[in-house]
């Protein structure tokens, strides 16, 4: 208890050593990357990319993971100082907050998603719409406003492994489209056009093919500038929770 | 006792001692004439993990069935990587679970005769994972390295603790996690902790009292040879650790060690020079620890491209002469052929996609480096092969037989290179940079999942002529491996990957025989062995050990 006393006062009253302020990100890439990834997806369930975390909820408690360890795991303990272990959960949480609302309307933007947009043929929010492309519930808690509005423009810059589609033919001579859910040497599963879970031998293929495309139409043409701004506005404000 | 008692009697214990006899040092040497026992990590001295069992055949081997699971009961979390290979003694197997727990098994039912466990300091850190690859066994002893720095003897029999040497500082970052080799009386073992800024080590400790009988420093002192390969003060804190196991000649009386990556693994500004011996092989005379010769892989490395990759030994022809030989798969992209005896250097011929270098100097075999292939600021420079390399710890192995070389590869693998800012502070990391995949997100798939395309890097088991470095044959993977290679006498190759799947193929051509899923990263080597002239072959993967045997 004491300790944490301690620690708590360190905290409060922050880096006690002169020089610059220490740069969260850079001791995270340095220290922390070789296991959790640069974006703190790195270790299977573990989540440091977006703000939330199974073990802790306070900045304390990061602090305190950080510099003592989580016994019998892989987590080893740290000598930082206290104030470099502030500095990397401060780098985490801004990690996790990075979307930036947009001035627009989101009401309006959702009025769009449902309906001139007609997102809602591939894209699912909270329970509604197609489960063919991603679903998009937590997506202003994943992607800033500027990529997001980029995808909406530009489907084809980039395309996250995630959301690769696949095309495949099978020795019967029927066509599957969908997004690839998995893969290994034998096998690949999708989701198709009809949100069938398929799962198809490799052997029984006679075509299978990444494709180059995203299937997501372009809205640059489609929306007015205006409108762009309120579905990503919608988009934002899309923060996971969210029941129906 | 009458005579014939008295006769009958001797006749026991001779049966005694030759089958459930102590593991001498004889026995180490002849482990081959032994195949239904796995006595140390690669399955013999010349590290061939190679068996003579021939009893699962290329026809039959489709009849394997599980004879037994035993599921690991550490607190440990399952993402805890299971890396070891087991030994087989006349019977009983002996595992190690993570992170320092001995358990010993019936190699026939999988059951636990006893368990010795050991709760490392919460000091010890380690780059990747509270791991531990096995033991070593010489007499009724095992030995152990410890992720806190230890170096014990448990008495094989009981799991009772013998003797406890403190050799490390684990909060400086020092760990064992490779399984020790016995060599005469001896056994043999250098400390991980590569990327905290450690200075590496090779020492021998004696098998009855566990004190240090010799010790080669990797990254050598002031007045030892080498020394001027390092600029300033950097060697106290060059790396070079020992994270897998070496092999010996008993012949030449020399043991043989791949060193690992010198600190800080992505810069190298600091350490001007070539940086001895990191990414190197050392051949040193068992009996004293004296340097017999070295040869660096990759000198001054940026990349990370440890050379503790398994020595493969190897009697054989070159260009018509009998050589001992030593090949040698190296992360940096290179397959090499080496004279044992002298250090060498033969033949280097990459086996995957290399960009960092033109080629090897074919006098010398030191790689000609390409210009601006370096690490370099965000977003870093692209390089094959990627940090992970062209192979990494997953053993190889080598058939006689086929006279084939078997490598767990990467292939078309490729990774952004940053070069950053290097502070040492003791038992932090000591990097200077990081490493990323060109594609964000495409090996970030959690608990097995895949979107890579083939051209993003695959695994592969691929099979190379030694004498040529010509690529004979490959199996590929859609994901990448992590599962070492073991051949039979039989031309059954056995290996797995990161997809779960552990498979036969033959070694001859290639072709897929048999297959199973264990559910889990196949992260070790697979072996093999005999109880009662029953043929197992053994694998780890997830969190639990799986014995194959043909159906009856």
């Amino acid at each position: 208890m004491l300790g944490v006393l301690i620690l708590g006062v360190a905290l409060a009253q922050g880096p006690t050593v002169d020089g610059p302020p220490p740069n969260g990100a850079q001791l995270y890439e340095a220290n922390c990357s070789e296991c959790h990834g640069l974006e703190g997806d790195g270790v299977p369930n573990v989540d440091l990319g977006h703000g939330r975390f199974r073990r802790a909820t306070t900045d304390l408690e990061l602090v305190s993971i950080i510099l003592r360890g989580i016994p019998n795991t892989a987590m080893p303990p740290s000598n930082f100082t206290e104030g470099q272990a502030l500095a990397i959960v401060r780098f985490l949480r801004e990690k996790g907050s990075r979307a930036v609302f947009s001035a627009g309307d989101a009401a309006n933007g959702r009025a769009l998603f449902t309906g001139k947009g007609n997102c809602v043929s591939c894209h699912r929010v909270n329970g509604i719409g197609a489960r063919v492309g991603p679903d998009l519930s937590e997506i202003g808690r994943l992607r800033h406003s500027t990529d997001l509005e980029r995808a909406i423009a530009d489907p084809d810059a980039t395309v996250l492994p995630s959301n690769r589609f696949v095309r495949a033919v099978t020795r019967e001579g029927e066509t599957v489209i969908g997004r690839l859910l998995n893969q290994d040497t034998f096998i690949v599963q999708l989701i198709d056009a009809k949100e069938q879970l398929r799962s198809l031998v490799r052997a029984n293929l006679r075509a299978f093919t990444f494709m180059d495309k995203s299937p997501m139409p372009s809205y640059r043409d489609k929306l007015s500038s205006k409108e762009m701004v309120d579905v990503v506005s919608y988009l934002g404000s899309l923060r996971g929770g969210g029941t129906k | 006792m009458t005579k014939r008692g008295l006769t009958l009697l001797l006749v026991l214990l001779g049966a005694a001692g030759s089958l459930h006899g102590q593991v001498s040092f004889d026995r180490l040497v002849r482990a081959a004439q032994e195949p239904q026992n796995w006595l140390s990590y690669s399955g013999g001295y010349f590290s061939q993990r190679h068996s003579d069992l021939a009893q699962v055949t290329p026809e039959n081997v489709k009849n394997l069935e599980s004879a037994w699971i035993y599921q690991l009961s550490s607190l440990e979390p399952s993402s805890t990587r299971f890396e070891m290979t087991p030994l087989v003694v006349d019977g009983i197997m002996y595992i190690v679970q993570p992170p320092n727990d001995i358990i010993a098994l019936d190699a026939v039912s999988g059951r636990p005769f006893w368990t010795y466990s050991y709760n490392p300091s919460l000091q010890a850190r380690l780059c990747c994972g509270r791991v531990n690859r096995g033991l070593a066994i010489q007499g009724d002893r095992l030995f152990m390295g410890t992720i806190d720095g230890h170096m014990q003897a448990i008495d094989a029999k009981n799991g009772k603790l013998l003797w406890d040497k403190a050799v490390v500082r684990p909060e400086a970052g020092y760990s064992f996690s490779s399984a020790p080799l016995v060599v005469k009386d001896k056994v043999l073992m250098g400390p991980s902790g590569g990327e905290f800024g450690i200075r590496g080590f090779l020492a021998a400790f004696d098998v009855a009292t566990g004190n240090e009988a010799w010790r080669f420093n990797l990254v050598p002192g002031p007045g030892e040879p080498g020394f001027h390969t390092w600029q300033g003060d950097s060697w106290k804190t060059g790396g070079a650790p020992i994270w897998l196991t070496g092999s010996y000649d008993p012949e030449l009386n020399l043991t043989y060690w791949g060193v690992g990556n010198p600190g800080p693994g992505w810069n190298g500004d600091e350490r001007e020079g070539d940086n001895l011996y990191t990414n190197s092989v050392v051949a040193l005379d068992a009996d004293t620890g004296k340097l017999k010769w070295h040869f660096q892989f990759s000198p001054h490395d940026e990349f990370d491209y440890d050379a503790v990759q398994i020595p493969v030994l190897v009697d054989g022809m070159w260009q018509g002469q009998p050589r001992k030989l030593m090949y040698f798969a190296n992360r940096n992209g290179y397959f090499y052929v080496l004279d044992r005896a002298t250090g060498q250097f033969l033949s280097g011929k990459p086996f995957v996609e290399v960009d960092w270098a033109s080629g090897l100097d074919p006098k010398s075999g030191r790689p000609i480096r390409v210009p601006g292939k370096a690490p370099s600021a965000a977003p870093g420079t692209l390089i094959f092969p990627g940090n992970q390399g062209g192979t990494n710890w997953y053993s190889p192995s080598y058939s006689p037989r086929t006279g084939l070389f078997y490598i767990p590869t990467w292939a078309n693998y490729s990774t952004l290179f940053v070069r950053d800012k290097a502070e040492y502070v003791e038992g932090r990391r000591f990097g200077g940079g990081a490493w990323r995949f060109p594609v964000p997100g495409i090996r970030s798939g959690q608990g097995g999942y895949s979107w890579a395309k083939p051209e993003e890097g695959y695994g592969a088991v691929r099979a190379i002529d030694p004498m040529t470095g010509a690529l004979k044959w490959e199996y590929k993977m859609s994901d990448l491996t992590w599962a070492g290679i073991l051949t039979t006498a039989s031309n059954v190759l056995f290996s797995g990957g990161a997809e779960g799947h552990f498979y036969a193929l033959d070694a001859r051509t290639g072709a897929l025989l048999w297959k199973t899923q264990l559910g889990a990263v196949i992260r070790s080597g697979p072996m093999t062995y005999a109880v009662n002239g029953k043929q197992h072959v053994t694998v780890a993967a997830g969190s639990a050990l799986f014995s194959f045997k043909l159906r009856e």
